[in-house]
């Protein structure tokens, strides 16, 4: 009995680590499709994108992974609003976003992820630092450092994304957006390039979760098709565009996932997201800190 | 419904006509293969004949309601494996009877993830199949039966039957059937009053409901027709590969292609899949025969992007005149 | 003899926004209603309510004698409910007289008339005729001006062969000439048979058209009666004119 309590508690807390770790992954869909309407299914993998660029910076000139991925957060905010730019001109503007705007992020989705294979192939990857391996032991509780650190890392990110968007102009910009383009124009604020910066902003958030991915796993190219499930049913489950609400559903799922995998085995663990999705969308559509 | 369907007289063909046209052009290109006698073309052939099968049957949603299916593979695997297990339980039920079980699973599983998802907003639907994709290929991977994440063996016959020759020739000509099956029914749809109902729903959901279209109840006929068609086109890929594993089985390039194929065909009438299908199945082999099979793959990926940007109505539209 | 349309203690709130509350109205069958209100007063909510758009979460609507809530919005106009939108809905995809074809096979053949074929063609462009567009019967509703466009709304909702139309401000836009031309068809319709709600802003067409007029002021209704005697209702003046 002592040790099946054991199991359950070590369960949960690497739930809840992994749970900051999946609100990292889920931020950028949160601001993308919660704020902006905007369906980027390829977010996994911009994600896995930014693990392939911790994997070379790591084995190649042995940098940190987080660091190497903070680093490249710029050309990932570059890229993301050059992938808003297409998008706009080709789909929003023409009112086109339900089927081809859809089919364009999946395209999107596969062209990275065959690209991903031809250049680094179907190996699993993995990066090296101090930080992964140990753990640190309170008690019974095991913290190991490769889900600690991330899950310390992400909180500070999203705590620095809701500062930005309460706070700054811009972020009160990007929420209004949300709301109601017409008074935005009034603000004198051009919607399109404010647009433009949040998706940016989602998309540089994929670099960093990037390097959380392949700190917590080995990473291959297909894995980024997991995540997609994950990332929606968070979003929708936390009520879109909340912040809090997402990081409530990340740390449900990552429980629910942990507990499932260490009592049904791992290979189950990725049916949960369905399910709860599925959950979501049939019983409560607005999520769980929805209106 | 039934009442209402093809009532409308439009110009062109009937639709028996319009049948008896596809299955001469079927046995044409059957006979072909047969001249050529080369199991090449047969093998070849039956991959492009599954690809009109599978992206007439995305259409068939995407196409003609707006609503966007990713969970193609869930569907294509459901037919698959609905056939291991036959053939594992019964191994002399004839093909023909697999495809029509693997339809009907495909077909009831799609309206299972309709009915819970269709009265939201389209997107919700789209995640929703993604996600299913991922939850099917879990289900097969963790099913010992069917060989679990080891994969499974299908013995595949020395000759065909009734036919003769090689079982792969079968194999096309029973793929061959269901493409005449499924564009004479997307055409039918076309032409009728599901056609128009889909047609509104399409445009406007709102003012579909305001002229009195039953809109849920079209949404879960299209999402049934189309799951289930691309069951039918799984059914025989156990007979085609002889060993199939979740991840061959649920390969995103299924998804890829049966969603470029109409978007660069065209997704306005059942020509632009064939199309498609033609076009970007026919530069996939050749790339695969001539560069190498891991550019093939990027081929459909590249174009749909290319498509969907610069040519929205696909190549039908660009032979079209604007009305 | 009850009326046909029956609405009772309807009520609808959106967050804590409360947009209708305790409405009750009643339209005779072969009446002409004017319903008007300043902008965001709950008229177009009400028709929502009425259509099954909307869900009023309070009180209920009744539909020669039977009643409607919980009825989707396509089987109300199966039951002969047919409205136009406020803002244009047209089904861009679709010719003009596809756009009407869409009701005559979901709304009237819904009924068991099954008219087939050509003749259903012939009547989408006949009712087209009756707006002024059958020049236009196979462009695409792109091509129409904003005014076409209202009066596109109006065929698709005659074309449903309604008894009960709502005519959702269809004449915001038209030239002085045009009103007459609509009023005219709304008066020939109500002559058919056809019960008329006409919403709308152009006092000088629901004086016109109106047999009745209701006012709704921030959702709810504070006047009902003789249109002359409504106009010159204290409360009604206030309402328009601001205190």
């Amino acid at each position: 009995m002592d040790v099946s309590l054991d199991l359950l508690f070590n369960a949960v807390i690497s739930g809840l680590l992994l749970g900051g770790f999946y609100a990292a992954v889920s931020l950028g869909v949160a601001i993308s499709f919660g704020l902006l309407d905007i369906v980027n299914i390829a977010h996994p993998a911009f994600i896995l994108l930014g693990s392939y660029v911790a994997f070379t910076a790591n084995t190649v000139l042995g940098i940190d992974p987080i660091l190497a991925c903070l680093i490249a957060m710029p050309a990932f905010y570059l890229l993301g609003m050059l992938a808003y730019q297409v998008y706009y001109i080709a789909f929003e503007r023409r009112d086109d976003q339900s089927l081809r705007g859809l089919s364009f992020f999946f395209g999107l989705l596969f062209i990275t992820e065959v690209t991903l294979v031809l250049i680094f192939g179907v190996d699993y990857r993995l990066v090296q630092a101090a930080y992964i391996g140990p753990s640190l032991k309170l008690g019974i509780v095991e913290l190991p450092l490769r889900l600690l650190v991330p899950f310390l890392v992400s909180m500070v990110m999203v705590v620095t994304l809701q500062l930005f968007l309460s706070r700054t102009f811009v972020g009160r910009a990007v929420q209004a957006v949300a709301q109601d383009q017409g008074a935005l124009r009034l603000m004198a604020a051009n919607p399109v390039k404010i647009k433009r910066i949040a998706f940016g902003i989602s998309i540089a958030t994929a670099s960093l979760a990037g390097a959380f991915l392949i700190i917590i796993q080995p990473v291959e190219p297909s894995i980024g098709r997991d995540y997609i499930g994950r990332v929606f049913a968070i979003c929708v489950l936390g009520g879109l565009g909340s912040f809090p609400g997402m990081v409530i559903a990340a740390m449900t799922l990552g429980i629910a996932e942990s507990l499932t995998a260490t009592f049904f085995g791992p290979s189950w663990a990725p049916a949960v997201s369905f399910g709860v999705l599925l959950l979501t969308l049939a019983v409560r559509p607005s999520g769980i800190l929805g209106r | 419904m039934a009442s209402l369907a093809d009532r409308q007289a439009q110009p062109g063909w009937g639709a028996l006509p319009f049948t008896l046209g596809l299955v001469l052009v079927a046995a044409l290109i059957f006979s072909i293969g047969r001249w050529i006698d080369n199991s090449y073309v047969f093998f070849a052939g039956y991959v492009v004949a599954q690809y009109i099968v599978l992206g007439t049957a995305w259409n068939i949603l995407g196409g003609y309601t707006g609503y966007v299916n990713f969970g193609i593979t869930a569907f294509f695997a459901i037919g698959a494996y609905s056939t291991v297990v036959l053939y594992k339980l019964v191994p002399a039920v004839p093909l023909p009877v697999m495809i029509a079980v693997g339809g009907v699973l495909a077909g009831l599983v799609g309206f299972g993830t309709g009915y819970l998802t269709l009265r939201l907003r389209g997107v919700f639907f789209s995640i929703a199949t993604l996600a299913m994709a991922v939850v099917v290929q879990t289900l097969i991977t963790n099913w010992d039966f069917v060989g679990g994440a080891r994969g499974a063996y299908v013995l595949r016959p020395r000759t065909a039957p009734l036919i003769g020759g090689e079982y792969v020739q079968y194999l096309f000509l029973v793929m061959l059937g269901l493409c005449v099956l499924a564009l004479v029914t997307a055409r039918s749809i076309e032409r009728s009053a599901l056609g128009y109902g889909f047609a509104a729903i399409r445009d406007d959901e709102a003012a579909a409901e305001a002229s009195g279209v039953p809109t849920l109840r079209l949404k879960l006929i299209a999402t049934a027709l189309s799951g289930g068609f691309m069951g039918m086109a799984g059914a025989p890929l156990p007979y085609y590969v002889t060993y199939l594993d979740p991840s061959s089985g649920f390969s995103l390039n299924y998804a890829v292609n049966a969603i470029a194929m109409p978007l660069i065909g065209g997704t306005s009438s059942w020509l632009g899949p064939v199309i498609g299908a033609v076009v970007v199945g026919g530069l996939q082999e050749y790339i695969r025969v001539t560069i190498s099979s891991a550019v093939n793959v990027l081929v459909a990926g590249v174009l749909l992007v290319v498509f969907v940007i610069a040519a929205p109505q696909g190549i039908v539209g660009l032979f079209q005149r604007k009305r | 003899m009850t009326a046909l349309l029956q609405v009772d203690g309807v009520g609808k709130r959106f967050g804590g926004f409360v947009a209708l509350e305790g409405i009750a109205l009643e339209v005779e069958e072969g009446e002409r209603l004017g319903l008007i209100g300043p902008n965001g007063s709950g008229k177009s909510t009400l028709v929502n309510c009425i259509c099954g758009t909307l869900r009023n979460e309070l009180g209920e609507v009744r539909f020669a004698g039977q009643r409607l809530d919980g009825l989707p919005a396509h089987e109300r106009t199966r039951r002969g409910l047919a409205r136009s939108f406020q803002l244009p809905r047209p089904f861009g995809s679709l010719s003009l007289a596809e756009n009407l074809r869409i009701p005559i096979l979901y709304a009237v053949n819904a009924r068991g008339q099954a008219i087939s074929g050509g003749a259903i063609d012939g009547r989408c462009r006949a009712i087209l005729g009756e707006v002024g567009l059958a020049a236009k019967a196979d462009r695409l509703p792109r091509d129409l001006t904003q005014i076409e466009m209202r009066k596109l709304e109006l065929a698709r909702a005659m074309a449903a062969e309604p008894k009960l139309l709502i005519a959702d401000e269809v004449m915001a836009g038209l030239s002085h000439a045009e009103v007459d031309e609509i009023i005219a068809l709304l008066i020939r319709l109500n002559g058919q048979g056809v019960t008329v709600i006409m919403i709308e802003h152009i006092m000088r067409a629901v004086m016109e058209f109106s047999q009745r007029l209701a006012v709704l002021v921030a959702g709810r209704k504070i006047a009902d009666g003789e249109p002359a005697e409504v106009v010159r209702d204290p409360e009604v003046v206030r309402a328009y004119l601001g205190e």
